[in-house]
């Protein structure tokens, strides 16, 4: 028999495993860039060196390709601190905006492989729960990924988050297909495990067309 | 030879294109299966170099569709998998023979293309 904290734990090293291999293949992904740019440069100095004159304004563009990738490699490496350190505590107060926009940067790629884009409307900059962001973040994906299923013809998923009265509420928005998942699609073990650990509810709601996760802060 | 390069990273694609046609190569290139597949039905091409994983379409379904259309094309897939062992399994399956890990080194795939193009 496995334990909830069993299970809590395979799922959170499989997300973990899965975020972790996006991320590696981002990064890669910007040095296969600035590695062709050294060689469009070399390529450039080479044809300079037997009589080709060199053109400063191609050279500038390389110039700019390059640090365009260094922002990018930037921003994702921030992403994967960001992400590493949500299992520094189970319990700490977490930004709602912070964590969406987290789990949009995180999940960009897999979005954007199934063709779906990520929207993130947080108006309540300041709103906040009490949890553990790495669970959380877990849950989440679990819900993105149902929702990347669901996602209506324009392909746009919006995620938004709010405080309730005793907690917080997570939602993935414009879920047009959301018919064609099945009500139970989110019973299964390990996320009922996660969902108890969290202290949190997922609901289906295909007429709303929208997957929602609420949590209770033990702040009340 | 004319080779056609399909990666979702424009800048990616964009610069190797150019790195290939200082050497010689005529080389364009498409930053979706859709893309590639419209440039295919316009004109013809030797060889192309595919992106393995691509938005909605990847590039082992790619090939599969390139192939239907010009049965006589070489391919080389390019994957930015941290490790090749991975990939070599599904890519058997679908007969890619040549592949190369990113960031690539334009020697070894020009290489690779020429092997390709001479079996």
């Amino acid at each position: 028999m496995t334990t909830d904290a069993g299970l809590v734990g395979r799922t959170g090293l499989q997300f973990f495993g899965k975020m972790c291999a996006s991320i590696s293949h981002d990064i890669k992904n910007v040095l296969a860039v600035v590695n062709e740019n050294a060689g469009l440069v070399e390529d450039l100095c080479f044809a300079a060196e037997r009589g080709k004159p060199l053109d400063p304004l191609r050279l500038k563009r390389v110039a700019a390709d390059v640090k365009a990738q260094i922002r990018r490699g930037d921003d994702i490496i921030s992403g994967m601190n960001r992400f590493a350190h949500s299992v520094d505590s189970e319990s700490v107060q977490v930004s709602l905006p912070e964590i969406i926009e987290l789990l949009s940067a995180l999940c960009s790629r897999f979005a954007a492989m199934r063709g779906v884009a990520l929207k993130v409307d947080c108006p309540e900059a300041a709103a906040t729960v009490v949890t553990s962001p790495f669970l959380l973040l877990n849950l989440l994906w679990l819900c993105l990924e149902l929702a990347m299923a669901a996602a209506g013809p324009d392909r746009t998923i919006v995620l938004s988050a709010a405080r309730t009265e005793n907690g917080a509420c997570l939602r993935f928005r414009k879920l047009e297909r959301l018919q064609n998942v099945p009500a139970d699609a989110f019973s299964n073990e390990p996320a009922a495990a996660l969902c108890r650990a969290l202290n949190a509810e997922v609901r289906i709601d295909g007429q709303a067309q929208e997957i929602a996760a609420r949590l209770a802060d033990p702040r009340g | 030879m004319k080779v056609l390069l399909v990666d979702d990273e424009k800048e990616l694609v964009t610069t190797l294109a150019e790195r290939l046609s200082i050497r010689g190569w005529e080389a364009q290139w498409a930053t979706s299966a859709e893309e590639a597949l419209d440039r295919l039905h316009a004109e013809s091409f030797d060889i192309a170099v595919l992106d393995v994983k691509m938005p909605r379409v990847d590039g082992l379904l790619l090939k599969k569709k390139m192939q239907a259309i010009c049965p006589a094309m070489k391919f080389i897939f390019v994957t930015g998998h941290g490790s090749s062992r991975d990939f070599q399994t599904g890519a058997s399956e679908v007969g890619a023979d040549y592949y190369l890990v990113k960031p690539l080194n334009i020697d070894k795939l020009i290489a690779k293309m020429n092997e390709a193009l001479q079996r």
